[in-house]
C-alpha cells in the first residue's frame, strides 16, 4: 500500500517548521529564543488548553485520591458489596439494593453513596475513583509503550530504508487495516482468556498492552516519513563522516530532532488509548470484573436501563471529560508545536 | 492505469492473505487449549473428543486447519463451536441491519457535513471555527455506547419518542423501521459530522483560491453555481474517499458498540455476543471479512484517486 490514499500522505509529509514559527513571533523574546520557549508561549497563551489540561490534572489526582476516599470518607472498599445492607439518608432508612435488584441512586452524602450504588451493592463514587485509576494508569502505560516500540520501529525504518523498511512498513500496513477496535477485541479475547507467559488473563497489563500494540502504527508510520526526511539533512552526513555508529546517529542525532512530533502524539494517543480501554472493557475484554473501570461500570450500569440509569452517567460523564480534556489539551500544544496542524489520529 | 490497478490488487490480495494468516494464529494460540473439549461438553469421553477432533480436523498441522478454515469461511461452512449454527448464514441474516445502520448514519453525518462545511466556508469567521472544533472534538471524544445511552434513556424511556427495541425490517413497516434505526443513526452521526465538516469546510478554503475558481467567476457564473459546480465537486472528493474507509470502520468498531444497546440483531450485536461467549469462530470470521472490506475499499479509493489524478499512478 504505497499508493497516497489521503490519509497516508497526511502523514509522511511532516515537516515541523519551528524556525518559520521563530521568524514570525519569536523577536520579543530575542533572537535566541529555542523553539520549546516559543511553543511554551503559544500554549500558555491558549487559555481553553491550559483549562483542560488543568482539568485532566484534577480529575488525576482525584482518581489518585482514591483509597483515601475509600478508606476515611466512604469507609467502603470497591470490591466488597453489601447487597443486603441499610443506610440512613435524611432520618429514613434505605435499601441499599432494593428487593427487585435496584440499587440506591445519589445520596449526594460524601459519606454514604455520594453516587449511588451499584447492583451488588457496593458504592458507585468508590468504583468510579478506582476505575478511573485503572483507566488512567492502563492509557499511561499504553501511551509508553506504543511510543517506546513505534518511535524506536519508525527510526529503524526510516534510517536504514530497504528490506527493513518494507518489512516493519509492511507490518505496520497490516496492523493499520484491521479497525483499531476489532484489532483490540483480537489481541483482548485472545489473551484476556490464558494470558501471556506470567502474566495472567485478568491482570491490568493486559489490556494496557494491547491497546498498546493497536496505536502504534498510528505514530510509527509519520515518524518514519519525518526520519526518511531527517536522514538527508546536512548534520547526519556530519555525523556520518565522523564514524557514528547507527545507533548513536538514531538515538543521538535524529532522535532529538523528533522531540516535537512525539510530545504532539503523547497526549492524543493518551485519549485515544483511554478511550479504547473504555471500549474494550465495554465490551468485556478489557479490564475484567471485579476490578473496575469506567467501561465496564457502564456496560454493568446498563443492564438496569431504566432504573439506576446514574450508575451510566457518572462513569460515562468522567470518562467523557477525561478523554475531551486530554483531546482538547493535546489540541493546544499541536497548535503551540505544529502551527501547520500536520499531526493527527486517524479512526 | 490497468497495470496501476493490478500493481494495488496484488498488493491488496497480499495484506488480505497476511491479515487472514495473522488472525487465524492469532486464535489459534488461544492457550485456553483445544476447541474440541468445549464442542464435546463436560463429561465427554476421550473417544468421543477425538471424534470431534478427527470431524473438525483439530489434530491436523496448523496449515491444514488455516487452509481449511479459510476454505469453510469462504464456502460457507463455518461453524460456531460454543452455539453450534452455521456462521456464514448468521452472518448473511444479520447484515441487513448493520448495512442499513452504516448506510443511515454515514448518509446523515455525511448531508450534515456539508450544509455545516458550506455554511462554515461561506460565512468564515471565528465562530464557526470555534463551534467545529469544539463538535469535532465531542466527536472524537465520545464513547458511542455512551452517547447512544443517553439518548434512548431521555428520548425512548422517558419521552417515549422512539422505541425501545424489537427492531422492525424495512418491508414489515417503513416508519417503524425509520423511527427503530433513528437514534442510532444520530449516534453515529453525532460523532463524525464535526470531524467531516471541518476537513470540508478547510478543503472549500483551499478550493477558493484556485484559479479556475476566479475564472468561473470572472465569466461571470453566479455564485451559488461557482460554489456548488467548481468548489464543492473538488472539495468532496477527499471526504468521499474517507467516508469509504469510515463506512467499514462502522462495521467492525460502532456497530460492535452500540447495536445491542438498540436491540438490533446486526452483525455488530452477533460480535458482541460472540466476545461474551469467547466464540471464537465467529470473532475470526468478522475480524477477517471486515479487514478485507477495509483493504479492499482502502484499494478501490486508491484506484479511484489514480483515475481522478494521474500524477498519482505515474509515481
Amino acid at each position: 500500500m504505497s499508493t497516497s490514499s489521503p490519509r497516508e500522505t497526511a502523514g509522511t509529509e511532516l515537516t515541523l517548521d519551528l524556525e518559520s514559527g521563530a521568524l514570525e513571533e519569536g523577536l520579543d523574546l530575542g533572537p535566541g529564543a529555542s523553539p520549546w520557549r516559543l511553543a511554551w508561549r503559544r500554549l500558555r497563551r491558549n487559555h481553553t488548553a491550559l483549562f483542560f489540561g488543568l482539568v485532566f490534572l484534577l480529575i488525576v489526582v482525584l482518581c489518585l485520591l482514591a483509597p483515601v476516599y475509600s478508606h476515611d470518607i466512604a469507609h467502603r472498599s470497591p470490591d466488597v458489596g453489601n447487597i443486603t445492607g441499610t443506610v440512613k439518608v435524611g432520618g429514613k432508612t434505605k435499601d441499599i439494593v432494593s428487593a427487585t435488584g435496584i440499587p440506591i441512586g445519589p445520596t449526594w452524602d460524601f459519606s454514604k453513596f455520594f453516587l449511588g450504588a451499584d447492583s451488588n451493592g457496593r458504592d458507585t463514587a468508590v468504583r468510579l475513583l478506582y476505575g478511573g485509576r485503572n483507566s488512567l494508569l492502563i492509557g499511561a502505560e499504553a501511551t509508553v509503550l506504543t511510543m517506546v516500540i513505534a518511535v524506536v520501529l519508525g527510526l529503524i525504518a526510516g534510517y536504514f530504508r530497504g528490506m527493513i523498511d518494507g518489512v516493519i512498513s509492511r507490518c505496520m500496513d497490516i496492523l493499520w487495516a484491521i479497525p483499531a477496535l476489532l484489532l483490540g477485541i483480537t489481541l483482548g479475547t485472545m489473551i484476556a482468556v490464558g494470558g501471556i507467559g506470567p502474566i495472567k488473563g485478568d491482570h491490568l497489563w493486559i489490556p494496557s498492552i494491547v491497546i498498546g500494540v493497536v496505536y502504534i502504527p498510528y505514530v510509527a508510520k509519520p515518524i518514519r516519513g519525518q526520519v526518511l526526511q531527517l536522514r538527508e539533512r546536512d548534520f547526519i552526513d556530519a555525523a556520518r563522516q565522523q564514524g557514528l555508529s547507527h545507533t548513536r546517529i538514531m538515538f543521538g542525532e535524529i532522535l532529538p530532532n523528533l522531540s516535537s512530533t512525539i510530545v504532539v502524539f503523547i497526549p492524543l494517543i493518551l485519549a485515544n488509548a483511554i478511550l479504547l480501554e473504555a471500549g474494550l472493557s465495554y465490551l468485556g475484554v478489557g479490564v475484567q470484573a471485579p476490578a473496575p473501570s469506567w467501561g465496564n461500570m457502564i456496560s454493568q450500569g446498563l443492564q438496569f436501563i431504566p432504573a439506576a440509569f446514574s450508575d451510566v452517567l457518572s462513569p460515562g460523564i468522567m470518562l467523557v471529560l477525561a478523554v475531551l480534556s486530554m483531546n482538547l489539551f493535546g489540541d493546544g500544544v499541536r497548535d503551540a508545536l505544529d502551527p501547520r496542524s500536520k499531526i493527527r489520529i486517524d479512526h | 492505469m490497468a497495470r496501476f490497478i493490478v500493481r494495488r490488487l496484488i498488493s491488496m490480495a497480499i495484506v488480505m492473505i497476511v491479515i487472514s494468516i495473522l488472525t487465524f494464529l492469532l486464535f489459534e494460540a488461544i492457550p485456553n487449549g483445544n476447541p474440541a473439549f468445549r464442542l464435546a461438553g463436560r463429561n465427554a469421553t476421550a473417544a468421543e473428543i477425538h471424534q470431534i477432533e478427527v470431524k473438525y480436523g483439530f489434530n491436523k498441522p496448523i496449515y491444514v486447519q488455516y487452509v481449511k478454515t479459510m476454505e469453510n469461511i469462504f464456502t460457507g461452512k463455518a461453524v460456531s463451536y460454543t452455539q453450534g449454527y452455521n456462521v456464514d448464514s448468521q452472518l448473511w441474516q444479520d447484515l441487513p441491519v448493520t448495512l442499513w445502520l452504516a448506510f443511515g448514519a454515514s448518509f446523515l453525518w455525511l448531508g450534515a457535513a456539508v450544509g455545516i462545511g458550506v455554511v462554515g466556508a461561506v460565512r468564515q469567521g471565528k465562530f464557526a471555527d470555534r463551534f467545529l472544533n469544539v463538535l469535532a472534538m465531542i466527536g472524537v471524544s465520545m464513547p458511542p455506547y455512551f452517547l447512544g445511552a443517553v439518548l434512548l434513556y431521555y428520548l425512548s424511556y422517558k419521552a417515549g419518542i422512539f422505541p425501545i427495541s424489537n427492531y422492525v425490517s424495512l418491508g414489515q413497516n417503513p416508519g417503524e423501521w425509520f423511527l427503530h434505526l433513528f437514534l442510532p443513526w444520530i449516534t453515529l452521526a453525532i460523532l463524525y459530522v464535526g470531524f467531516y465538516s471541518r476537513v470540508l469546510r478547510s478543503n472549500i478554503l483551499d478550493t477558493l483560491n484556485e484559479d479556475y475558481v476566479r475564472t468561473a467567476r470572472a465569466k461571470g457564473l453566479s455564485p451559488r453555481r461557482v460554489l456548488v459546480r467548481h468548489v464543492l465537486r473538488n472539495s468532496l472528493i477527499p471526504i468521499i474517499s474517507l467516508w469509504g474507509l469510515d463506512f467499514a470502520g462502522i462495521i467492525g468498531g460502532g456497530a460492535i458498540l452500540i447495536e445491542s444497546l438498540f436491540g438490533l440483531n446486526g452483525v455488530g450485536n452477533l460480535t458482541f455476543q460472540s466476545i461474551g461467549r469467547l466464540d471464537v469462530v465467529v470473532i475470526l470470521v468478522v475480524v477477517i471479512l471486515t479487514s478485507f472490506a477495509v483493504v479492499f475499499l482502502a484499494a478501490v479509493i486508491d484506484v479511484l484517486y489514480a483515475y481522478l489524478d494521474p500524477r498519482i499512478r505515474l509515481s
